[in-house]
């Protein structure tokens, strides 16, 4: 008898003596299941890694295929950049708040624009009306970024930026702003997330058709590859996926299908998979099932890393690795009783860490009630503080790896993903099914689930459906200065009474012209920044060649 | 007999977040309402619009960018301007429990902060309608 046939029998002779002992004393459910309701034994063993190849599955880290990261130390080397999403009302004030955040030890910055730049409007725009400086900081022309980064060394920085539909605009600002700070643009590090495929499944702030989209994109690929080397071009993303109420492998699955619709896209337009591979970057979230969300992050790797070298031939391993940033669980946050909120963040971000993270934001506890204040940002990064220096966590690479359980769990998340992935490759790829519905389709499906759950107690949430307490209303939130519209609209006046209108003109024309050729519109984009023409007006001219998307809305 | 309860769900403002939008048009639905659900960034305009050629009972609004202050107060004017007056209106998102008072004095019915049950909203609605459904 081998000793996996006797461990067969054991385990045969121990499940009969326990299930006998459930009839008098029975486990507190009948069936246990993930936060995202796929079921768990009550026991894992190696029963259930028979076929476990250590060199196919897991490697060494480093190397393919990267289930336990993408570097050799990890952490031992240098901890995850600690990086903060931030940005509200004026560039004065975003600006402030950067620096605050760079002096309490935050490593990287990250940008968070208000909707009417996020959806290229400007601020004077009727649209704009009462949304201006509210989620993020208000961008309307070249003037305003020069504000944002007004004393920050951009040849010293790691800048990632939420921007999508108009990506192409914010980084021809953030180059031209570094010019003039005399830092050329290979010297330039950081991430735009440019990734529209998930705004029309689940974020919303799409502004064009998916093909003049997604030229935008393969553009901006191009440009960076051989001008700004060091930036990520994309940030292919799962956190907005997730936060509409998707699965966790629903999540690997649909931000993987959005990241092979996109290596399509660039390989028709021409360019090489390891020209572009290499500077694919990834976004996901983290929700409070910690062992289940680290076997995400090792599934998404190792699924990542084949498509890379077996589907698209890749020949660089630095096209085959997946490296992510991280979010904690927005949607995870309850009102109630905000403070519960910080030991949520806790365990989200000790998943992100022991899943391999490149970079984390821990949200902040106040989140479900409004923007973050200073005092509550400051906890969530202290968090990320104590889990680095404090928890050992980051002293060894992949601690979980050999889990039965986590390696189990990292097989059936594989599994699923690439059976979704299938799905939508015989739909024809992800734009199509984008297209149908599909993707969004289940992602309600499992919002409106995940919903029912709660309301019939079959999730327990602490403070929201059990241990409630009574409450008075939360004070000190942080609120937007409402005179922020205002300001932004007078600046805008001034900047379009002052600056050189037959340059802006001549750019215009020339970005139009570029758009019904098939030039790389960053050239042209970067010329109008710089003749500081403005959000608005660059998008509108897009707009008006482009047209704009029309969403198939469902429920 | 009575007839159902017609409902538009609509999406003022910028933002995208529409999870419990569609959640919600959901559990109207599933509740025996009859549900429209307008979409992303409508006006105003375009809701009152949409909620007069649907023949509503209802409008739920629901925002997370912060603008409900200028949003709500509007949609509930151009109700009056457009004889509508009763339509019940009630929003939900993040909101701010301190601007709740203000929001009802502008004639927004209730406002349904995060974590609300679904229950609750079908229950606040069958309670408070303003037109009959016989």
């Amino acid at each position: 008898m081998t000793d996996l046939e006797k461990l067969e029998q054991d385990f045969n002779t121990w499940t009969t003596k326990v299930e006998k002992a459930n009839e008098k004393y029975p486990e507190r459910k009948k069936q246990f299941v993930t936060g995202s309701n796929a079921p768990v034994k009550r026991v894992y063993t190696p029963l259930d890694q028979k076929d476990f190849d250590y060199e196919k599955k897991l490697g060494l880290p480093g190397e393919f295929p990267y289930t336990r990261g993408v570097q050799p130390t990890m952490y031992r080397g240098r901890l995850w950049t600690m990086r903060q999403y931030a940005g509200f009302g004026t560039a004065e004030e975003s600006n402030a708040r950067y620096k605050y955040l760079l002096e309490q030890g935050q490593t990287g910055l990250s940008v968070a624009f208000d909707l009417p730049t996020q959806i290229g409007y400007d601020s004077d725009h009727p649209l704009s009306e009462g949304e201006v400086g509210k989620v993020g900081v208000a961008i309307d022309s070249l003037a305003d970024m020069e504000t944002l980064f007004g004393g920050i060394p951009l040849d010293k920085v790691s800048t990632s930026m939420t921007i999508n539909a108009p990506a192409a605009v914010l980084l021809a600002m953030y180059i031209a702003v570094a010019e003039k700070q005399g830092v050329s643009a290979d010297k330039l590090n950081g991430t735009i997330q440019n990734d529209i495929l998930k705004e029309y499944i689940a974020r919303g702030t799409y502004i064009f058709p998916p093909a003049p989209s997604m030229r935008l994109i393969t553009d901006i690929f191009e440009y960076c590859a051989k001008n700004v080397p060091n930036w990520n071009t994309i940030s292919i993303s799962g956190y907005h996926i997730r936060e509409a109420g998707s699965t966790a492998v629903q999540e690997v699955a649909f931000t993987l299908a959005d990241g092979i619709a996109y290596v399509e896209a660039a390989i028709k337009a021409g360019l090489d998979v390891d020209e572009f591979g290499p500077r694919l970057s990834f976004f996901f979230n983290a929700h409070n099932d910690l062992f289940e969300e680290v076997a995400k992050f090792r599934a998404a790797r190792r699924v990542w890393a084949h498509i890379m070298r077996d589907r698209f031939g890749a020949k660089n391993p630095k096209s085959w690795m997946l490296r992510f940033h991280t979010q904690t669980g927005g949607s995870t946050l309850t009102a109630q009783q905000p403070d519960n909120n910080i030991i949520r963040v806790t365990l989200q971000a000790l998943a992100a860490v022991l899943g391999g993270t490149q970079s984390l934001h821990t949200n902040s506890r106040d989140e479900a009630l409004a923007l973050p204040t200073e005092e509550a940002v400051r906890i969530a990064l202290r968090t990320q503080q104590i889990i680095a220096y404090e928890s050992g966590v980051a002293e060894t690479v992949d601690p979980l790896a050999g889990s039965y359980y986590v390696e189990s769990l990292t097989d059936r998340i594989e599994t699923e993903v690439l059976q979704y992935i299938k799905r939508i490759d015989d739909l024809g790829g992800a734009v199509k099914a984008i297209e149908q519905g599909y993707i969004q389709q289940e992602i309600q499906d499992s919002a409106y689930a995940w919903q029912m759950d709660v309301e019939k107690n079959e999730r327990i949430i602490v403070g929201l459906n059990k241990f409630q307490v009574k409450e008075n209303p939360p004070k000190g939130l942080l609120r937007v200065d409402p005179a922020v519209g205002e300001r932004q609209k007078q600046k805008l006046a001034a900047l379009r009474s002052s600056r050189d209108q037959g340059a802006v003109n001549a750019t215009l024309a020339a970005l139009r012209n570029a758009a019904r050729s098939a030039d790389n519109l960053m050239f042209p984009i970067l010329e109008a920044v710089k003749a500081y023409a403005t959000l608005g007006e660059i998008c509108g001219v897009l707009r008006e060649e482009f047209g704009e998307y029309k969403p198939n809305v469902m429920f | 007999m009575e007839r159902k309860i017609r409902v538009l769900i609509a999406k003022p403002g910028l933002d995208g977040h529409d999870r419990g939008a569609k959640v919600i048009a959901r559990a109207l639905r599933d509740a025996g309402m009859e549900v429209i659900y307008t979409g992303l960034r409508q006006t105003p305009e375009q809701i009152v619009s949409a909620a007069i050629q649907e023949d509503v009972d209802v409008i739920g609004l629901s925002i997370l960018s912060g603008a409900h202050n200028h949003l709500f107060p509007r949609v509930v004017e151009l109700l009056k301007q457009s004889g509508a007056e009763n339509v019940l209106v009630f929003g939900g998102g993040v909101i701010p429990e301190e601007d709740i008072p203000f929001l009802k004095s502008k004639g927004i019915a209730e406002v349904f902060g995060p974590g609300t049950p679904t229950s609750k909203t079908i229950e606040f609605i069958r309670a408070n309608l303003k037109r009959p459904l016989n």
